[in-house]
């Protein structure tokens, strides 16, 4: 195939409308809550409000008198089915049902199950548990210590609370450049417990037929193919008895990605009862029980020279895991993506040390729209070169700009062991500059200080690594990392393109169709795409972790290449040519020299089942399992000019300008979309989100009145730019891009709130800046009113 | 324990999106879940429980209610709109053509409540500036999108009642 072969123009980098939406807007998607199956059975969940305690009994059968209750489960139930415990996606255990203790506020209980809701919901309050509250570990400082309470008793092997200890990188090389250094610049930070919560909160329907065996299981699932495997491992189902289908799914950010209690204990439910059993969850359980993210406590140094060239990096860092370590896990990269916090930089040495404790507190660690600890590591490199800056006395886009991986060295091997594709780190920064007019607001900073006022200028020049991945590298539980694509183009010329990723709102119907239509000239009205159903789709991971586009896109391209080939084949045959003398442009096949010897790739479908060579199999189709051979380094540099309140602490965003690399953009808009929806994110990490705990475990941020989110009246207006460098192994040069801003962002806004009281010395206010947090900051350098 | 109120249904008449309904209910069942469950109305969805997200929100008698915590016995003879009332003779409501024009939804779980509230707002004030919009959408919260094209959504939509006027 040339190159002018798979340059199929005019479909990327077209902002297509979405067709997805026409069922959203009338109000005709269908969620999970709106699945209704005759018969079925609805369960609500008996959550401890103890964060640590002994259960002594657990009496149900006032619940189980009540009219209309039909079962309860507990923990006893299923542990005589082994179904008590189950695995997390990094290969701990987590309890479905609390059998022996509970180890946090709001950890599953017991299960009504009940021909209504609301009779399910009251008999909650007929399930007599006897606690024994005991002593509660709320951070992973204090589980470290030498007397905290044991949390795992319940594992064999495990005699502290410490999860893991991994190290990456080359202590003694950092050592060395650590030595040698003129200047050590060092940030201690944290970044706090918040949470994904996706508009949709979690929920299933879970339908075995008793006659056949065969288990449907309706669920908000981001990898139903893996969702699939889990439950056949887990309960010991056969793999092709157990459907999962993930319907239209309302918002996910990772919190969709785990295996929840809730679907398992509806799943035996069902095939207890015989009858459909629906569980949905509501905002206080999806808060307080399912995947949180970040919680990492970071201590680093950096080492520079006197001009202020970056010698080496040196990360410790302390997660808090809370009862049950369930981060998606790649087992080769035991630190998590935490390698990534070298960022942008071309520093020579870098050593990075992990450490993650159990808490009384809910598992997860999954994500909040990235995470494989990338944001986390993100963060921290974007704060500690801007502290470095102040340190040193250097402009803070200078010191970026002097140490940034020259484009020329790309691909780049990193001093953590990623291999970075492709860069242009400085035109990126160059352009939000201009776009901020970054020298006027350093000038207008000076005048505004000399009037007592704070104006603050943040910077964030981000490297991600996303689109996991190579599987010789990346799994989880063991399962390899590809994603795949299946393309049938029927007769009239129309195609059904299905994928093992699984959209929650990120266009994939409109963005894949549009590949389809680059590379076979078939217009993406004419393409379907489905996701969703592990009996209708081919094998795949799910979409996560910005992976969509890098895998299954990739699929898609190569999977409508080998249609073309075939393709090719037909149209020899139809225009009585050598395949050699046909050239693809526009969606046909013409003999070279004479273009109106011509077969459209309509008239080729046709002729697949109509007038196909002899020798040659029917039809047009083809499958790819695509397993990409690096991952994708998606990167950009973020501005944020704030004004703080010397009066309140209270903080005004003046402007945002955000210029994003991820490569080839299929559909802009929808890419545009992806970063605005990432930076309204990004603010609410930075500004207002926390979920934190009081002294006996109690969750504070259970509910949206306590756990803020950003409305429209406080989220600012973003401004938007782009710079283009190609993913050189990806088949149409795009990278991942649907975290990339909630990953870049939560920097840019601390940055600029510190860059607002940097000349007092104040060096790092912890996420997220309330103004009571900004004003001790304030009060305590003498700035405040 | 509510459970006695079980006997207790109250029978009470509405008119959901022109169409008018008289049903037994029980006094507690919540207006989201009497569209949702007793006339199959699917579009208002249920984010939070507490009056904070706005996914439910619904018109009653014009005005944005949100449906997870009012009482379906509270709208007993009056008007309540969802989104499956917004488009009328098969022609969507502009609302629902800004949105589709100017991206303001991605997975589509809040939009309902988003475009109801908008077009509550484009009844009252066919022009509403960037603040008026960004203040009425403020009980509505949106995790995907941001609210930058939501708001050019409402912006589209008043251009086109506008052009059409």
């Amino acid at each position: 195939m040339t190159a002018a072969e798979t340059e199929q123009k005019g479909w990327l980098g077209r902002s297509v409308k979405r067709k997805e939406d026409s069922r959203f807007i009338v109000g005709r998607g269908n969620y999970i809550e709106d699945i209704t199956l005759p018969g079925m059975l609805y369960m609500s969940i008996l959550r401890s409000p103890f964060a640590h305690a002994t259960i002594n009994s657990i009496d149900t059968s006032r619940a189980a008198e009540l009219p209309g209750v039909v079962a309860v489960v507990t923990g006893e139930l299923l542990a005589e089915h082994n179904l008590a415990w189950m695995p997390t996606l990094s290969g701990d255990t987590q309890a479905v049902l609390a059998t022996d203790k509970v180890r946090m506020q709001g950890q599953e209980v017991a299960c009504v199950i009940a021909e209504d809701p609301y009779v399910a919901h009251d008999a909650l309050e007929l399930i007599d548990v006897d606690y024994d509250p005991l002593p509660v570990v709320t951070t992973p400082q204090a589980a470290l210590e030498d007397d905290a309470p044991l949390i795992r008793d319940d594992k064999e092997e495990q005699a502290d609370n410490r999860v893991y200890h991994w190290e990456a990188g080359d202590a003694e090389a950092t050592d060395q450049a650590f030595a040698e250094a003129d200047r050590v610049v060092e940030l201690v930070t944290h970044y706090p417990r918040c949470h994904p919560a996706p508009l949709e909160c979690c929920g299933c329907v879970a339908d075995v037929n008793p006659a056949t065996g065969k288990a449907t299981i309706y669920m908000t699932s981001q990898a139903p193919h893996a969702h699939r495997t889990v439950f056949a491992l887990v309960a010991g189902l056969p793999e092709q008895n157990i459907q999962i289908i993930s319907p239209d799914i309302g918002g996910g950010f990772g919190n969709k990605v785990p295996v929840y209690p809730g679907y398992v204990v509806a799943t035996a439910a069902s095939l207890l009862l015989g009858r459909p059993v629906k569980w949905i969850e509501d905002r206080t359980g999806n808060l307080i029980s399912t995947g949180f993210a970040r919680d990492f406590y970071m201590d680093g140094k950096l080492a520079l020279s006197e001009d202020g060239t970056m010698m080496g990096l040196r990360v410790n860092m302390l997660s808090d895991q809370g009862y049950a370590f369930a981060d998606a896990q790649p087992s080769k990269f035991k630190a998590g993506l935490f390698h990534i916090v070298t960022g942008s930089y071309a520093i020579p040495a870098a050593h990075v040390v992990t450490e993650g404790a159990y808490t009384n507190k809910a598992p997860g660690g999954v994500a909040y729209r990235c995470s494989f600890r990338v944001t986390e590591a993100s963060y921290f490199i974007e704060r500690l070169v801007q502290t470095a800056a102040y340190e040193l006395g250097i402009d803070p886009a200078e010191l970026r700009r002097k140490n940034f991986i020259p484009p020329e060295d790309f691909p780049y091997t990193s001093a953590t062991g990623f291999e970075y594709d492709s860069g242009n780190y400085e035109a990126a920064l160059d352009q939000a500059l201009e776009r901020v007019g970054y020298r006027e607001l350093r000038e207008e900073q000076k005048l505004a200080r000399a009037e007592g006022r704070l104006l603050g200028i943040g910077l964030a020049s981000f490297t991600e690594v996303v689109g996991a991945g190579p599987s010789r590298q990346y799994d989880i539980l063991g399962i390899k990392m590809f994603d795949s694509a299946e393309l049938r183009v029927h007769p009239t010329g129309k195609a059904i393109l299905k994928l093992g990723v699984k959209s929650q709102g990120q266009g994939h119907e409109t963005t894949f169709a549009q590949i389809v239509a680059h590379e076979l000239g078939i217009p993406p009205e004419d393409v379907t795409v489905q996701e969703g159903d592990t009996d209708n789709t081919p094998y795949g991971l799910g979409t996560y972790a910005s992976r969509s586009t890098p895998t299954a896109g990739a699929a898609t391209s190569v999977a409508a290449r080998k249609v073309r080939d075939k393709a090719r084949k037909l149209a020899a045959h139809l225009l009585e040519a050598a395949e050699d003398d046909l050239e693809w442009s526009e969606g046909k096949f013409s003999v070279k020299g004479a273009p109106d010897r011509a077969k459209t790739i309509q008239e080729i479908a046709f002729a697949a089942y109509t007038d196909h060579p002899e020798g040659m199999e029917a039809g047009l189709e083809a499958v790819n399992y695509y397993d990409p051979p690096n991952m994708t380094y998606p990167f950009g540099t973020y501005a944020v000019v704030v004004e703080v309140d010397r009066g309140t602490g209270r903080w005004d965003v003046k402007k945002v300008v955000a210029v994003d690399d991820c490569g080839t953009r299929i559909n802009p808009m929808i890419v545009e979309g992806q970063i605005m929806g990432g930076l309204t994110e990004g603010f609410g990490t930075a500004a207002m989100e926390l979920i934190t705990f009081d002294e006996s475990g109690n969750c504070i941020g259970s509910n949206f009145t306590d756990y803020l989110l950003p409305t429209s009246w406080e989220t600012p207006s973003f401004e938007l730019g782009e710079t283009v460098t190609p993913s050189p192994h990806h088949p149409i040069g795009a990278k991942g891009v649907g975290e990339s801003a909630t990953v870049g962002s939560p920097a840019a806004f601390v940055n600029a709130v510190i860059d607002a009281l940097a000349h007092a010395g104040i060096r790092n206010v912890d996420m997220p800046l309330t103004p009571d947090k900004v004003w001790g900051a304030l009060n305590e350098a003498g700035l405040a009113e | 324990m509510i459970t006695e109120a079980n006997q207790a249904t109250r029978e009470i008449t509405v008119t959901v999106n022109g169409q008018e309904h008289s049903l037994e209910v029980e006094p507690r069942l919540l207006l989201a879940h009497f569209l949702r469950e007793k006339l199959g109305l699917t579009g208002t969805h249920v984010g939070c429980d507490t009056t904070s997200c706005g996914a439910c929100t619904v018109l009653v008698d014009g005005v944005p209610i949100k449906s997870c915590t009012h009482f379906a016995v509270q709208v007993d003879g009056r008007e309540v709109k969802t989104v499956e009332g917004l488009a009328q003779g098969g022609e969507l409501h502009p609302i629902q053509r800004g949105f589709h024009e100017e991206h303001g939804l991605q997975c589509g779980f809040c939009t309902p409540g988003m475009m109801l509230v908008s077009a509550a707002l484009l009844e009252e004030n066919p022009d509403p500036s960037e603040e008026e919009i960004r203040w009425a959408l403020s009980g509505n919260i949106c995790r995907c999108t941001g609210y930058q094209n939501i708001v050019k959504a409402v912006q589209w939509a008043a251009n086109e009642t506008k052009e059409q006027a």
